[in-house]
């Protein structure tokens, strides 16, 4: 089975609800297992239905992914073993496991008790479906069964955040899930080595940026917030609790703190201390500065932000909020934004990418209205400014990754159609090799070559050696062996012919033929071998020839002199069937020699 | 592969092993028995140890002696900086090494031995817990012993006299290999060459062996390291635990069917059951807390402590001692009570469910927060000397009691009845790290908690991990018949290699294969035959390259040049022709005088037109001809119409 099959579920040419199918060596594997955060209908959740229309859908698939806790990558994971009824491995690292339900109950709080959805996944279910996980740690070689291998890299991203590497016997995936490739104020850039595989599968959500440096988008955006403040205007940072956060808090705090700012910021109640506490446990997930000094000094201890409480709504005066969450599609971020949006001493800064039908992504595309379900609608006069602080790979961080890893080819999801166009193409001709993008429900089919394990005879090896090393250099010669290939238990060999025998116990028969050559060349016998001895080396280049005893020997050929010092000489010419051609050239060349000697009386 | 043995401490050990070509260290123990040898360093001067009088030994005379021996309690102490037994030298070139693995925290202290100016190029792998906790454990010897030690000189004089001195100087072993600790720099320099590694992740040594960590279950981030060639594996057993405590469970499986097993780091005190030894602990510092009196633990700064914390508090909690103040005192103090709390992917299961929540998996920070558990740099930290209250628990180092915060506290309560010392660590006999203390008034009780691997639990865990040879340091094997008396030993139906400290040993069987992949072009080319029921063969002509150390084989090149095999003709000839049919064959072909003559374990068939004699036996036939080419061809062919081949 030298093919490798990817279907996107979800993120092929799209943004949100990231859910791929691999399929290799016979086993399937799901990479991640998102929702759609634009939805409020069946789109939200992958399509499982197309894995399975009916029945189980266990033995369809031998285990599931999850790369990072963001809810695009993890939301309907709970949906998919407690409702659908999945009860395979599932995997995903240590901080991953802690944060991710969290994420999924405050998600579906929202969904249930302020939206008032029903069939929804409760509480309990996100419990006993985390009990289901298994937590991995980095460079981990996980088997998941006898013959698919897991292992999960660093992703920077958000804390916790890997990409994994899938093995099934001689072909191998990279999942990148999110990725950062540079370092930022709380964790270290993704990093992997050089592990060719056949197949690297990539987000592209900024398949088309070259991002600025970092410092001057933060430069921006603390001017921004600074600017506003000052004049007496509330900022809004909608955000996940988890994640940007944490950075955009480290930054905050330290400019508060540099320039002496009383300005009150506030984080949304609830989440805050408990996920700095993530943080501060998970410490050995974040950049190499907060681990050097968290003895010392707690980054994720924060002077200057304090929690929120629901009446500093409609409190006077200037204020940062952070509030929950990033896309502006429900909860204590949109009440706020309904708020204050008529304002235009405000300012809402989206710190990162809006899926298409929330309405952080209407405002980010200029709609001056916002119309919501109950008629609502909301005008918005506050500045709304985007700054990318999302955490994902840029063009150059993505070319810089395929470049670490060097695989046979490259697959695009989690980005959209035009931009992911542009980097395929930018791709197949930087790195001449093969890159896809295929559409959700569309399969893509990667050949790949076979390489099959074999185990090769030392003997041989070494036989083999003697007799290069015993040539002339020529970096061109190339090394041959001959053995014999044996297949046993699907295992292959190559090995010599006698440890062949012996390991099928049956004797060798051995074939020799022999000739004499007689031959008038007195003196004694030595000499003459001697003489036969400069003859072969002359004629055979590249042979090795070696005399012992006064016995020449090329290969299995064996030439013997016989006879009294002054009488004619009798040579012995004798090899194996399988050295024939050698054999008999031999013998032709001592006959001649004997015909046309000079040395004939 | 050999194994060479460089450490004379089992508990510390140090093995080389040359596998595939590498040089590989296992281990790199310090052994600090010497130390006691040695007189106290006081943190703070003490006029008791000042003015010891100087011992000369009757009948020596060398002035160079003077001053280096003190008589101290009815003893005789080196006066100088405490020195430490580091691997032997000599045995290895530390400079050929490619690979020193880490097992735990505890055995690596030689490491800036090893590594520095040595010429030393190879790497050095570790899980984080063992690089960070080691830091602690040399930071705070290194701290210790080069600091307060700073003012005594370097005695060495001493060292050709042992032979007159009184034991137990007299009896030390090649003083003149003990070493001073290394400078603070090199220290630092040895430990940035530590490439961290996880549990299971696979390294790749130089594309010879992947070599992976997996837990050993005896403290935090130990490990036991397998080693696995295509064809061989080698396991590494140092420092492993069954029982349940912090650190993540031993993985048995891991170290299932190995080649070779090398077993290191058992027990040092067999005969104490740690269970006991923990509740001993708790009874006695009860006993004492209520009399009044306070409490010593020698201790190193990371590891058993962490246990001792969470369980004495919570012993005390409910003895109604809870306002009993904690201290740690240790340079390494604070850092490490603030690591045990980061490195929740390397706790049991147990504390990992805490993590989630998400709350410590250590009480070591709640009982910070409530000011019942402290911890200083030194006894005199204002901040610690300020609040100091008695009676109270001290956690200080160092357990030989020859330098370190706990020399102090010694010396200020031995003549109080009152107060007790519990030692808890295994490295030290306790009666000899006294010794220098005597006459003592406080009580001393001995609670050794050590939770490697009893010779009962190795024993069990070998019988299980099946491995088809064992390795072990002499310390571990059986004693010899002429052995004054028994004691403890593995017995394990293996065969087994006992390595002594300085020798080699040949472990492992030969290997015959070396693993590569085969192309699939050229394995698309390939028809094997049936040879028996599961058994298929084919001869193969293959070029073979190499490439990263990694060994391909492909279609070889058109006319190559080599030497014959196989490949001419394909096929191997297995059995004697069948004799009739070969006449037969050969009549066909023209020779038709052919003449069989039989004899016992043959038969030789003549063609005497042709001056051809075919002799037959079951291994071989060989055939004389005096014709010419044409006849051996015709002689070829019938024999490969009538030799049974494969
Ligand atoms: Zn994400």
């Amino acid at each position: 089975m030298p093919d490798i099959k990817i279907t996107p579920l979800g993120a092929g040419q799209d943004v949100g609800r990231s859910c791929i199918l691999l399929t290799m060596g016979g086993k399937n594997i799901m990479l991640d297992c998102g929702m759609h955060m634009g939805y409020n209908d069946e789109r939200r959740f992958p399509d499982f239905s197309y894995i399975v229309p009916e029945g189980p859908i266990t033995s369809q698939i031998d285990c599931v992914i999850i790369s990072h806790f963001h809810l695009d990558h993890c939301g309907a994971l709970p949906y998919m073993s407690e409702m659908i009824g999945y009860t395979g491995p599932i995997y995903m690292t240590h901080p991953t496991k802690a944060i991710a339900p969290i994420l999924l109950e405050d998600m579906r709080k929202v969904a249930v008790e302020r939206k008032g959805e029903s069939n929804f996944f409760t509480s309990q279910m996100i419990k006993d479906c985390m009990k289901k996980v298994t937590a991995v740690t980095l460079h981990q070689s996980v088997m998941v069964d006898n013959e698919l291998e897991i292992k999960a890299y660093y992703a920077g991203h958000v804390l916790g955040a890997a990409m994994f590497w899938i093995r099934v016997g001689s072909q191998s995936v990279v999942y990148t899930g999110d990725y950062n490739m540079t370092p930022d104020r709380h964790l270290g850039a993704a990093w992997i080595d050089k592990c060719r595989p056949d197949l690297l599968i990539t987000e592209s959500t900024y398949a088309t940026t070259i991002r600025d440096s970092k410092r001057c988008r933060e430069r921006d955006f603390l001017k921004k917030v600074h600017e506003c403040v000052e004049k007496g205007g509330k900022v809004l940072i909608p955000v996940f609790a988890l994640g940007r956060a944490q950075e955009l808090c480290i930054l905050l705090e330290t400019y508060w703190d540099r320039m002496n700012l009383k300005y009150p910021v506030y984080f949304a109640l609830g989440l805050t201390e408990k996920a700095n506490n993530y943080y501060k446990m998970f410490i050995t997930w974040t950049n190499q500065k907060i681990r050097k000094t968290f003895v010392q000094r707690n980054m994720f201890d924060f002077k200057h932000i304090k929690p929120f409480d629901k009446t500093y709504i409609d409190n006077p005066g200037a204020m940062v909020v952070f509030a929950t969450p990033g896309m502006l599609h429900a909860g204590l971020s949109l009440n706020i934004f309904k708020k204050w949006a008529p304002y235009e001493q405000n300012m809402v800064i989206m710190p990162g990418f809006c899926v298409q039908g929330t309405v952080g992504h209407k405002i980010l595309n200029g709609a001056k209205k916002v119309e919501f379900e109950n008629r609502q609608v909301v005008e918005v006069k506050m500045a709304v400014e985007y700054m990318s602080f999302s955490a994902h790979a840029d063009a150059k961080g993505i070319m810089q990754l395929i470049q670490y890893c060097e695989p046979k080819n490259v697959l695009l999801v989690h980005g959209e159609a035009q931009k992911m166009e542009f980097l395929k193409d930018k791709i197949e001709k930087e790195f001449k090799i093969s890159c896809f993008m295929p559409a959700n429900g569309e399969t893509c089919v990667i050949n790949t070559p076979t390489t099959i394990p074999i185990d090769v005879s030392l003997r041989l090896l070494k036989a083999e050696a003697v007799r290069y090393n015993a040539q002339p250099p020529d970096p061109k010669r190339r090394r041959v062996v001959n053995g014999i290939l044996c297949v046993k238990d699907n295992r292959l060999s190559l090995l010599d012919i006698d440890e062949m025998c012996d390991e099928i116990g049956i004797n060798r028969h051995i074939i020799r033929f022999t000739s004499t050559v007689r031959f008038e060349d007195p003196g004694p016998a030595i000499k003459t071998a001697e003489k036969l001895q400069n003859l072969l080396t002359e004629k055979l280049e590249g042979w090795t020839i070696t005399i012992s005893e006064g016995n020449i020997s090329v290969e299995s050929v064996l030439i013997k002199v016989e006879g009294e010092d002054d009488s004619t000489k009798n040579i012995y010419v004798s090899w194996t069937n399988q050295d024939e051609d050698l054999g008999s050239y031999i013998l032709g060349l001592l006959q001649s020699m004997v015909q046309y000697s000079p040395m004939k009386e | 592969m050999k194994l060479y043995c460089l450490s004379n401490d089992a508990a510390k050990p140090c093995f080389v092993l040359s596998f595939k070509e590498l040089l590989i260290m296992l281990d790199c123990g310090l052994s600090s028995h010497s130390v006691l040898n040695f007189l106290p360093l006081p943190p703070v001067p003490s006029t008791r140890l000042a003015s010891l009088p100087n011992y000369t030994p009757p009948h020596h005379n060398d002035p160079l002696l003077e001053g280096e021996l003190k008589e101290c309690c009815g003893r005789v102490f080196v006066d100088s900086m405490p020195e430490f037994c580091p691997p032997l030298d000599k045995v290895v070139d530390f400079s050929q090494l490619d690979v020193i693995l880490i097992s735990n925290y505890t055995c690596m202290l030689a490491l800036p031995f090893i590594t520095e100016d040595t010429g030393f190029k190879g790497q050095v792998y570790a899980t984080e817990p063992t690089l960070q906790i080691g830091r602690f454990y040399l930071e705070e010897l290194s701290e210790w012993v080069c600091s307060s030690g700073s003012g005594s000189g370097s005695a060495k004089r001493w060292k050709e006299a042992v032979h007159v001195l009184p034991a137990p100087l007299a009896d030390v072993v090649r003083p003149r290999a003990w070493r001073r600790l290394l400078a603070p720099h090199h220290v630092a320099r040895a430990l940035a060459r530590v490439r961290v590694v996880g549990y299971d992740e696979k390294v790749d040594l130089y594309g010879a062996l992947d070599a992976t960590a997996v837990s050993s279950g005896f403290c935090l981030g130990s490990a036991n390291w397998v080693l696995r060639s295509a064809h061989e594996k080698v396991a590494y057993v140092s420092g492993s635990s069954t029982l349940t405590t912090h650190p993540r469970p031993i993985n048995q499986a891991a170290l299932r069917g190995a080649d070779l097993l090398v077993l290191a780091a058992l027990t040092q005190t067999p005969a104490h059951n740690p269970d006991h030894m923990l509740g001993d602990l708790c009874v006695h510092a009860t006993v004492t807390l209520r009399a009044g009196g306070s409490v010593l633990c020698p201790v190193y700064p990371s590891g058993v402590l962490y246990d001792l914390l969470e369980c004495l508090s919570a012993h005390l909690d409910t003895a109604g001692l809870a306002h009993v103040p904690l201290y740690v005192v240790s340079p390494a103090a604070e850092a490490s009570l603030a690591y045990s709390n980061i490195l929740a992917e390397w706790v049991s299961a147990g504390k990992q469910a805490r993590v989630y929540l998400p709350e410590e998996p250590f009480p070591h920070a709640a009982l910070v927060r409530a000011g019942r558990l402290r911890h200083a740099r030194d006894l005199h930290d204002d901040s610690f000397s300020a609040d100091f209250r008695q009676p109270c628990v001290v956690f200080c180092g160092h357990p030989s009691l020859r330098f370190g915060a706990a020399v102090h506290l010694v010396e200020l309560w031995a003549c109080n009845p009152l107060h007790a010392i519990i030692f808890t660590e295994p490295d030290f006999p306790y009666t000899e790290a006294l010794a220098p203390f005597q006459p003592l008034s406080m009580k001393a009780f001995h609670c050794p908690i050590d939770t490697s691997l009893n010779y009962s639990q190795a024993n069990k865990l070998v019988r299980e991990l099946r491995p088809r040879e064992l390795a072990l340091p002499e310390q571990y094997a059986a004693p010899g018949p002429a052995a004054a008396a028994a004691r403890p030993h593995i017995a394990a139906d293996v065969p087994t290699v006992v390595v002594r400290r300085g020798t080699a040993r040949r472990v492992g069987g030969r290997r015959t294969l070396a693993r590569g992949t085969l192309s699939g072009s050229l394995a698309a080319r390939l028809a094997p035959r049936d040879l028996r029921a599961g058994l298929r063969a084919a001869p193969l002509r293959a070029a073979l390259s190499l490439r990263d150390s990694r060994l391909h084989v492909h279609s070889p090149p058109p006319g190559a040049g080599g030497a014959g095999g196989a490949e001419a003709g394909g096929r191997v000839e297995c059995g004697a022709p069948d004799v009739e049919a070969l006449v037969r064959e050969l009549r066909r072909a023209g020779a038709e005088e052919a003449r069989v003559e039989r004899g016992a374990d043959g038969c030789i068939v003549h063609l005497p037109r042709h001056d051809t004699l075919v002799h037959v036996d079951a291994h071989a036939t060989h055939v004389f001809c005096e014709a010419g080419a044409d006849l051996r061809l015709a002689l070829r062919q019938a024999l490969a119409l009538t030799v049974p081949t494969i």
